[in-house]
């Protein structure tokens, strides 16, 4: 079965998000850790900035928190995921680097969950975060290139955000249970229409899901989606309709959460910073209060690289789920 | 659904750029850096009445390169881009500013291998094309007038 | 008359581009490449020349002129030069256009950072 159970409770103990100009303006702006205005962020390159977040986001969970992680699973969207790795580099802690596109945030954290379930390690972090100029560079055109982003487009979040998971300690939020996604290519090719290219695998990972768990969208106080935007999240509700399963009004999606409408981000918001900064801000603290009492996080990554596209290869998706519950420290007791 | 109805609904789920706007404000930004081209060769006919056309019009497009490359330096032409699309892609302006765009983004890998290499990574093919059908074009020329 | 018709018809190339952009989702480079083309062609079949008597500007701002320009370059050179001039003719003719993009880009690549907006 694909869903992992995680018997003994990995619990969030800590998060941080940082987050660049644009995304503080939208209506997330008060939720983050930390705001950075220059795109900069003081460095000569936007990726030596992006490694700057990973690093802020990475120490800000651990400063917070105060305990040092036995390893830090992360990843980005930059090629040989340099942003992740070089960030380790000034951090210094073991390291796995990880690969699931925009999908990072719930794969790091599944990957990390499951070390601390197992007993393997006792304390882990979990990063993810992207740049909107590295990945333009990356998959688009320069920056000061005038061309026109069609409407299908969306807009690459600037930020990272950082989750420390452990066992044993005193926080309401649980890891309760998670599904890793299969790579499924429903034949898109247009990269500037990623909702469309991963909405298929995000119908796959959550009928599994609620197949597996024995669950319906019901159940949960919210569903998040990691960066589907507006054509995505359409798709994904149609597709889930086959499979006899309806999104209600619990349905979110971090890539339209993230931008208010006037932002001229078109679809809404994508990468790995997207779903990263509104989980370990917004989502986090409602689970922490007990606003939500059992949430559905699940992020959307489209594994196509700039020389796939060029080649004609169409787009393959992947979606990682993973379901948190607050539940009150009292009953901790029944964990052990 | 199959991946043949899945890209049908896509299709019709995704919305459209609103086309008649679209085109009315390129033909006029279009328009506009045209009239300027016009406006610009008339000055020089009258400062330098030495001049004839062919080098007139070679002066007017090197002004107009040099002033997009310049706007594309300072943050604007991106933003004349973003409202008119193929209005500013189009006129010479467009191939110059697809220069200055890569020469800056790649500004951060060096000289040699950052700006010089990649300075043509989207005006490049134009340059291409334009030469190999140029030449095709003189060869036919050449051969008919080697019967004629 | 000429600015009025300069304007005109350098609006409708360039409208033209903006209808490909949105009918066939064409990158920048390709729109470019094919209006390259759509000036030499233009330029063989001898409808440049006249367009140019009245348009001006009109169609030799849009990159066609750059298309036109290399192709009367090559015919002039040959009618000078013979078959040298099939290789020499097209770049010579262009060669101020290029030369100020490739030193214009370089100095601005060098001067100014590329920004997110």
């Amino acid at each position: 079965m694909s869903t992992i159970v995680f018997k003994n409770k990995p619990r969030v103990v800590g998060w941080y998000s940082v987050a660049g100009k644009k995304e503080s303006e939208g209506p997330l702006g008060n939720t983050f850790s930390r705001v950075v205005k220059d795109e900069y962020y003081g460095e000569k390159t936007h990726e030596a900035a992006e490694r700057k977040l990973f690093v802020t986001a990475i120490q800000g969970v651990i400063r917070d928190a105060s305990v040092t992680p036995d390893a830090v699973f992360a990843g980005d969207l930059l090629n040989q995921i340099v942003s992740a790795s070089f960030a380790m580099r000034d951090i210094g802690l073991p390291y796995v680097g990880i690969y699931g596109a925009c999908s990072t945030m719930a794969l790091s954290l599944i990957v990390a969950a499951s070390y601390v379930d197992a007993g393997l390690l006792k304390t882990t972090v979990a990063a993810a975060g992207s740049h909107f100029a590295t990945a333009e560079r990356q998959y688009r055109t320069p920056l000061e290139f005038g061309n026109q982003r069609p409407p299908s487009a969306q807009w690459t979040v600037t930020g990272a955000g950082a989750t420390m998971l452990t066992h044993n300690q005193t926080s309401p939020i649980v890891v309760t249970s998670a599904t890793i996604g299969r790579v499924i290519d429903y034949g898109i090719k247009d990269v500037n229409n990623m909702g469309a290219a991963m909405a298929p695998a995000a119908a796959d990972t959550l009928a599994r899901h609620f197949k597996n768990t024995k669950t319906k969208p019901s159940d949960y106080d919210a569903i998040f989606t990691g960066d589907l935007g507006r054509i995505g999240e359409e798709a994904l509700r149609d597709l889930l309709k086959d499979e006899g399963y309806t999104l209600g009004d619990n349905y979110y999606d971090c890539g339209k959460l993230v931008y208010s409408g006037k932002q001229k981000v078109d679809m809404g918001g994508s990468g790995c910073g997207c779903s990263a900064i509104t989980l370990n801000g917004f989502i986090f603290s409602k689970l922490q209060t007990g606003e939500y009492k059992r949430v559905l996080f699940m992020a959307t990554g489209a594994l196509l690289s700039p020389t796939t596209s060029y080649q004609g290869e169409t787009i393959p998706s992947v979606a990682n789920a993973v379901v948190f519950e607050h539940q009150t420290i009292k009953t901790e007791g029944t964990t052990k | 659904m199959n991946k043949q109805e899945y890209a049908e609904y896509i299709k019709k789920i995704t919305p459209k750029s609103k086309m008649w706007g679209s085109l009315a404000r390129a033909f006029l930004v279009g328009g506009l850096i045209c009239l300027l081209g016009e406006g610009i060769g008339a000055l020089y006919k009258m400062w330098l009445p030495q001049y004839d056309q062919t080098q007139i019009g070679s002066l007017v497009s090197c002004t107009l390169i040099f002033l997009a490359a310049f706007l594309t330096g300072i943050g604007v032409y991106d933003k004349i881009g973003y409202f008119a699309g193929g209005g500013s892609i189009v006129p010479i302006t467009g191939f110059s500013n697809s220069i200055t765009s890569a020469a800056m983004e790649y500004r951060k890998e060096g000289i040699i291998f950052g700006t010089c290499a990649n300075m043509f990574k989207i005006a490049g093919p134009v340059i291409v094309v334009g030469v190999a059908v140029a030449m095709l074009c003189g060869l036919g020329y050449f051969i008919v007038g080697l019967f004629l | 008359m000429t600015f009025l018709w300069a304007f005109l018809v350098g609006g409708f190339v360039c409208m033209l581009g903006q209808l490909l952009i949105l009918k066939t989702n064409w990158t920048p480079a390709r729109i470019l490449v094919s209006f390259v083309v759509l000036g030499a062609i233009l330029q063989v079949c001898q409808v440049f020349e006249p367009i140019k008597q009245f348009a001006g500007a009109g169609i030799t701002t849009p990159i066609t002129g750059f298309g036109a320009g290399l192709v009367k370059g090559t015919f002039e050179a040959i009618d000078q030069f013979g078959f040298l001039g099939i290789f020499a003719g097209g770049l010579t003719a262009m060669a101020a256009g290029i030369g100020v993009a490739i030193v214009s880009g370089l100095i601005i690549g060098m001067i100014f950072k590329s920004r997110s907006k």
